[in-house]
């Protein structure tokens, strides 16, 4: 495989480093975005024409949605009510600066919570690459709770607001709600990360044998450095369920101040207000795309290691 | 069955038993209040007083679930071939996998109940679908992609048509591809379909009572549909993971 | 009668993003009707580019080249070759005698024949017994085995083989050789062989062409006259000797004082 039609056909190019790539890949992905969402805008207003007011109903089933201005605004209409103020009380912030502070509340809240919990992921990952038992005994466990729904615990956790006292330290609402987003980053990051330590080749574990290194060396020195790859768009994935996590938590706890409880309470107004309840539903979407940019900021300075990005 | 059969097996089983154990003596020995956490005992106790509510409810946010999974995956497979075969339609579709794939999908539910009525099950269906677009689409697509050199020069060589190309390889190789997003998909498809139901509309799911037995400080039984939501879970996961193996099987894999 | 293969000034330039690599630079080359030659030369020689030029799985910069008189797009298109690469490459969803038939079945022959010409093939390669069997249930050389078998399937005048048993122990290899020489002698088509291996060229080759890199030229072509019954007994006669140390030579372009050292 050494021969030059090997090494220089195209499709057969040695694995280039993601970094070059990523500015121009940058660039055109806001404009793809862009595209997209004008793209979104324009069948958004073609459904709007073309479907009845009233819907369309397949038997029983609802399958074509109301396209009246109650149920689907006009999109500019939706734009210039974000820049209008959220009530008519005197001095009510725009429905911007409310979708602003909300998302920045949220985004806190999940970002706390995939904080921990990828910190607590990598270090069950590193348990279970130290002692194969506690692997055993996890990963089924690990996976099981990926495939079910534990999120359904959501309503529960939050109970526990204000009602548990540890000396001074008194349970808030937020950590509730931080604590269900660290969950739900939990496990995709211990999955990515057990993937990632035990992703050297044996030769290269056997490498480290034959010297007499360490566990600690080992880890230190090959399986972080190799796990880099894996690592990353688990960390990315963890933030996403991160603030879905956190939304969840929010509506099912009614906690307020984050973008969760502003997705509730427009809705609730929408037969008054129809464009609110976009407006937040747009904030949520942007929401998760910058904490998964955030996450992915991380890669820059690691670019020697991602030669090779698994997802 | 051989010893490592027997750890593979025995480890986790015992772990859980423990937890289990702890658990139970823990609230009891402690006295945790049920608001906090019910005993395990407490829980099934529950279950087996609602089993046919948690039965009918698992029936519905199923069935949601199942519809959403269907519609998502065609639409995504079907997605996932033109971008195959058309440089632009995949520089419009791949981003917009991957931005919906990091967005909170279900906060469109509050807003697609609006447009398809609180009564309607559409808003739920619609969710799980979109939730189910990106990782079918995006593992379809790899599939589709991962055709080895040596098998495309071969088939070249042979002066294969595309459709023969298609249909002897990129399809049989992309299967196992599809079913790995269909694995995927299926798990996040069931929490959608749950969660969705947090932000109002039908109450008839395991996810609306779920909300409702917690608000009514129902404790033990809000864990008893929560045991009902994860052997929902259970059950979507392994009827796809069947159906993987048995594909993989019939391809000698 | 028209040369399988005719190369007259071929070569090839791949632009990549460094800027552009001279692989082949006036390949004059003619391989007869029947003929089995050998390409060798050191890794980057461009050995494996011009088989793929004559493929047509890459196309020539520069010169002309013809495939029993037509162009190599002609040629791939009338099936006119069979192929072979270093890896085996058979559809791993697919039993051996399925992947036997692949190429008939591209090419729209009926079931009962496919059946019948895979079974010929399948015994031919020794493999009948595993005619069922997936390609992962298979040892290396036994692939390697299925593929040559599928590269016969449509008894081809011509075989295009890279590095065929590149990745197979040397006992195996050697087996191989010997069985690829009586079914060549049997089906009585052209080969181009490419390899590495001065010991390989020389026992199945009537002729073989030495490669020199950067940028890659034919530097000899040593003809070897150890006749056309070829068995195990030859590996160690001396003209067998005799005409690998001639390869080498030519492969280092100077005499080699220190026999018997196999330089791969």
């Amino acid at each position: 495989m050494t021969d030059l039609a090997t090494t220089l056909a195209p499709e057969r190019t040695a694995p280039v480093p993601v970094r070059p790539r990523e500015r121009s890949t940058a660039r055109r992905r806001i404009l793809v975005g862009v595209l997209a969402v004008l793209l979104l805008a324009a069948l958004w207003e073609l459904v709007k024409v073309v479907v009845p007011d009233a819907g369309g109903h397949l038997g029983e089933a609802s399958v074509l949605p109301r396209t009246d201005d109650l149920a689907m605004p006009h999109v500019w209409d939706i734009v210039e009510r974000v820049l209008q103020p959220e009530t008519s009380a005197t001095g009510s912030p725009t429905v911007l600066g409310a979708m602003l502070s909300a998302c920045w509340f949220t985004l806190r809240v999940a970002l706390a919570g995939w904080l921990v919990g990828s910190v607590g992921g990598l270090l069950l990952a590193a348990l279970m690459q130290r002692w194969q038992l506690a692997e055993h005994a996890l990963v089924p466990w690990v996976v099981l709770s990926q495939t079910v729904p534990l999120i359904a615990l959501a309503p529960l956790v939050v109970g526990w607001g204000g009602r548990i006292h540890i000396g001074a330290f008194e349970w808030q609402r937020w950590m509730s709600v931080a604590l269900i987003a660290s969950y739900l980053a939990f496990f995709p990051v211990t999955i990515g990360a057990l993937r990632g330590f035990q992703s050297p080749p044996a030769a290269q574990v056997e490498l480290f044998r034959a010297q007499a290194a360490t566990w600690n060396r080992t880890m230190l020195s090959l399986r972080l450095p190799a796990s880099v790859p894996y690592l990353l768009p688990a960390l990315r994935l963890g933030a996403a369920t991160a603030v879905v996590g956190a939304i969840v938590a929010e509506v099912s706890t009614g906690t307020k101040g984050g973008i969760g409880r502003l997705i509730i309470s427009y809705a609730q107004s929408a037969s008054g207000d129809p464009a609110k309840p976009w407006a937040a539903i747009a904030a949520a979407a942007l929401l998760g795309l910058l904490a998964a940019g955030l996450v992915s900021l991380l890669g820059l300075g690691l670019g020697r290691y991602r030669y090779a990005e698994v997802r | 069955m051989t010893a490592a059969a027997v750890r593979r097996w025995v480890a986790p089983v015992l772990l859980g038993v423990v937890a289990l154990l702890l658990w139970q003596a823990f609230v009891v020995g402690a006295g945790i209040k049920p608001y906090l956490l019910p005993s395990p005992t407490a829980i099934v106790e529950q279950l087996v007083l609602v089993l046919p509510l948690v039965w009918s409810a698992a029936l519905a946010t199923g069935m949601n679930v199942l519809v959403g999974l269907v519609v998502g995956s065609v639409v995504a497979i079907g997605a996932a071939i033109v971008a195959a075969r058309s440089r632009m339609a995949d520089t419009l579709l791949s981003p917009t996998a991957a931005a919906l794939s990091v967005m909170p999908i279900v906060a469109l539910a509050p807003a697609l109940n609006t447009m398809f009525g609180t009564t309607s099950t559409t808003p739920r269906r619609l969710v799980v679908s979109v939730v189910v677009f990106a990782p079918v689409f995006v593992n379809m697509l790899r599939g589709l992609r991962q055709v080895q050199p040596v098998h495309r020069d071969l088939l070249k060589a042979y002066a294969a048509t595309p459709r023969q190309i298609t249909r002897t390889v990129t399809i049989p190789g992309a299967l196992p591809y599809l079913f790995t997003g269909l694995r995927i998909a299926s798990s996040t498809a069931v929490i959608a379909a749950i969660v969705a139901e947090y932000f109002g509309g039908l109450q008839n799911g395991l996810g609306s009572r779920i909300t409702s037995a917690a608000s009514n400080s129902a404790y033990a039984r809000a864990w008893a549909f929560v045991l009902g939501a994860i052997l929902l879970g259970l059950v979507f996961y392994l009827a796809t993971l069947a159906l993987e193996r048995a594909v993989a099987r019939r391809q000698g894999g | 009668m028209t040369n399988a293969v005719e190369a007259r000034g071929v070569g090839k330039v791949f632009s990549s993003r460094s800027g552009e690599v001279s692989a082949l630079e006036g390949i004059d080359l003619h391989v007869a009707a029947g003929e089995f030659v050998s390409l060798i030369g050191p890794s980057g020689c461009g050995k494996s580019t011009l088989l793929r030029l004559i493929a047509d799985l890459d196309t020539p910069t520069t010169g002309e080249l013809t495939v029993f008189g037509k162009t190599p797009q002609q040629a791939r298109e009338a099936q006119d070759y069979g192929i072979a690469f270093q890896q085996a490459g058979l559809l791993p969803w697919r039993t051996v005698t399925a992947n036997v038939e692949l190429p008939l079945e591209l090419h729209g022959v009926g079931k009962g024949e496919r059946a019948v010409r895979a079974k010929e093939l399948l015994s031919l390669v020794g493999l009948d017994e595993f005619a069922g069997h997936f390609p992962h249930q298979l040892s290396g050389g036994m692939q390697q085995r299925v593929a040559i078998a599928r590269s016969l399937a449509e008894r081809p005048s011509l075989l295009l083989m890279d590095e065929p048993f590149g990745a197979l122990d040397e006992m195996t290899r050697e087996r191989m050789q010997t069985e690829l020489v009586r079914i060549c002698a049997e089906s009585g088509a052209a080969v181009v062989f490419v390899t590495h291996s001065i010991p390989e060229a020389v026992f199945l080759s009537q002729r073989v062409v030495v490669m020199s890199p950067r940028p890659g030229r034919i530097s000899a072509v040593v003809p070897i006259t150890l006749g056309d019954v070829r068995g195990e007994g030859l590996r160690e006669d001396a003209s067998f000797f005799a005409a690998v140390t001639a390869v080498r030579e030519a492969l280092h372009g100077t005499p080699v004082t220190a026999r018997g050292v196999d330089l791969r």
